[in-house]
């Protein structure tokens, strides 16, 4: 049974505007569809909503800033289905580029930040441990509940928004602390520290850990090395991308983490699962599905590429040129592409070559001509969902095999790694 | 042969009838459902290439990304969807996109959860009635 206050239901029955009432009678809906007994406060909220798919979108948003919706919390933007400044240079059609910018500018007219970003944690927007929000886009989700510790259910598209205009969510799922506790220990087994500490690592682990994980959450134990923040955001958006992991812990790692028995919540875990080297060297290959050396293009930045990943890559490349049949796109946010020029580390990636996509990505947005075939990327989620949406062949490598393959114009892979220890 | 009848919970009530396709496999419907054609085109997923628009989709749980409910909204629209959806557990982006299609277009889908053994006990290919009840008859 629903308990909803006076104000949620002066809401429901109009008292705040067409536009709350249309987006309470929705999040009053999935309150029942989850079994909630009442509704509660957040405090922020990241919306996936903007990124424009087809009519369906575009209407549901114009209907929603036609009827006045204002969001009543802090809203960021994630990506949407254009790079407003350059899309020209790419296969995206005006009819595209003009209905996904009103898309845009839809969600904007409701007072969320245009920020056009898929790792909006990596922002002044960041939120904080323990805070109550209400995130859309899987891997946001997953960095915000375990690297933050901040609290958010898995929030699909299109309710994101209600609950940004509304301020209010069902208290269900990752918002209350007893339903945080992990439920399946996976255990790294002989992995070594030269492994974990290469910036494939993460991606992959991620890859598999989100199929091991099923509904569960995952804790994992046997990290022997302090991860970088990218290298846990791209944990999290391959777990997020091969499976539906909302929230993982990494003992020693991430904040509700500090034991394995905290981060079961002094429970056992429903399952144990040892991984190896063997199960590593198998998720690597699931992510690879070209099997020439052939390179149209190495795609970097899914989620968002940051500022430390531009620094990561910028003495790669510096005074080299990729090879002019390959071409090298880097996707990010307006943020994150004016701080790394600012830092000097734009500079010599432009002059490797590389373009920069921004507001959007490969996968957001019809950009790529149907000559592109063979992709390289060091992204998990590119690597999973690029064969299905753009009917291309992927091999997956770290940032330096990429940029390798880049100059040389044909995959090439660094294995040592990946050999036995 | 007679019809056996399996009770489940309607997150999202109403009529359908056809075809089961089923699957032990959560899909995502961002990358891997095409709402122009009504196919499923995750290349990871067992049904890859197979039709699901107007049968009844058996997947446990939506898996993913947070657009599948939008990519949904559109099979809805474009009249590709699935005729309804059977699912072990509650899955809101399911019923959350079938709550927005009857908002938007007046044309919901029934979501239903059903037990696990429930819903281990259906093949592809049956044929399904589900009712406004959540009750799904199984010939």
């Amino acid at each position: 049974m629903l308990n909803l206050t006076e104000r949620d239901r002066a809401m429901l029955d109009g008292a705040h505007g067409p536009a709350a009432q249309f987006a309470m009678s929705i999040v009053v809906r999935m309150a029942e569809v989850y079994g909630a007994g009442e509704l509660m406060d957040i405090s922020h909220a990241h919306v996936d909503s903007a990124i424009y798919l087809g009519d369906a979108t575009l209407e549901f948003a114009e209907r929603l800033a036609s009827l006045g919706a204002r969001v009543a919390v802090p809203t960021s933007l994630n990506v949407s289905g254009v790079d407003e400044c350059g899309w020209k240079e790419w296969a995206v059609s005006p009819e595209w580029a003009a209905k996904a910018a009103r898309q845009m500018l839809a969600y904007e007219r409701m007072g969320a930040v245009p920020m056009w970003t898929c790792a909006p944690y990596q922002t002044h927007m960041r939120p904080k441990f323990g805070q109550q929000i209400a995130w859309g886009e899987s891997n946001a989700i997953a960095f915000a509940n375990s690297v933050i510790g901040a609290r958010t259910e898995r929030y699909p598209d299109l309710l994101d928004i209600c609950c940004a205009i509304t301020g209010r969510v069902p208290a269900v799922g990752l918002h209350l602390a007893h339903n945080r506790a992990g439920q399946l220990l996976v255990r790294l087994v002989g992995v070594p520290r030269t492994l974990q500490d290469d910036d494939q690592f993460f991606a992959v682990f991620g890859h598999l850990v989100g199929q091991l994980a099923g509904d569960r959450i995952p804790v994992v134990d046997g990290i022997v090395v302090s991860p970088a923040e990218d290298h846990l955001k791209a944990f999290a958006a391959a777990a997020a991308s091969s499976g539906r992991v909302a929230l993982f812990h990494i003992v020693g790692v991430t904040p509700e983490a500090p034991t394995i028995d905290a981060a079961l919540q002094g429970r056992m875990p429903d399952e144990t699962v040892d991984v190896t080297m063997a199960d590593l060297r198998a998720a690597r290959d699931q992510l690879t599905t070209a099997d020439g050396r052939e390179l149209d293009m190495v795609i970097l930045g899914s989620p968002h590429f940051s500022l430390a990943e531009f620094r990561a890559l910028a003495p790669l490349v510096a005074g080299r040129r990729a090879h002019p049949r390959v071409k090298f796109l880097v996707t990010s946010s307006r943020l994150m592409k004016e701080e790394a020029d600012k830092a000097g580390v734009l500079a010599p990636v432009v002059a490797f070559g590389a373009q920069i996509t921004l507001d959007t990505c490969i996968l957001a947005s019809p950009m790529l001509p149907p000559e592109i075939a063979t992709l390289m990327t060091n992204s998990a989620k590119y690597a999973y969902y690029a064969p299905s949406l753009l009917n291309t062949r992927v091999t997956f490598g770290s940032l330096a095999d990429c940029v390798r393959s880049a100059i040389e114009g044909r995959v090439v892979r660094d294995e040592s790694v990946w050999q036995r220890a | 042969m007679a019809a056996r009848v399996i009770a489940g919970r309607a997150l999202v009530s109403g009529d359908a009838e056809g075809e089961a396709l089923v699957t032990g496999e959560a899909l995502s419907f961002w990358g891997g459902y095409d709402f122009r054609t009504g196919e499923i085109i995750d290349r990871h997923h067992p049904l890859a290439g197979v039709r699901a628009a107007g049968r009844i989709l058996a997947v446990p749980c939506s898996k993913g990304s947070s657009t599948t409910t939008a990519v949904l909204l559109e099979a809805v629209r474009a009249g590709t969807a699935p005729a309804a959806i059977l699912t072990t557990g509650v899955d809101a982006f399911f019923a959350l996109a079938s709550i927005v299609a009857g908002v938007m277009y007046g044309k919901s889908f029934p979501v239903i959860a059903l037990d696990a053994s429930d819903f281990a006990s259906l093949e592809t290919g049956a044929h399904l009635i589900v009712d406004r009840d959540g009750r799904v008859s199984v010939s």
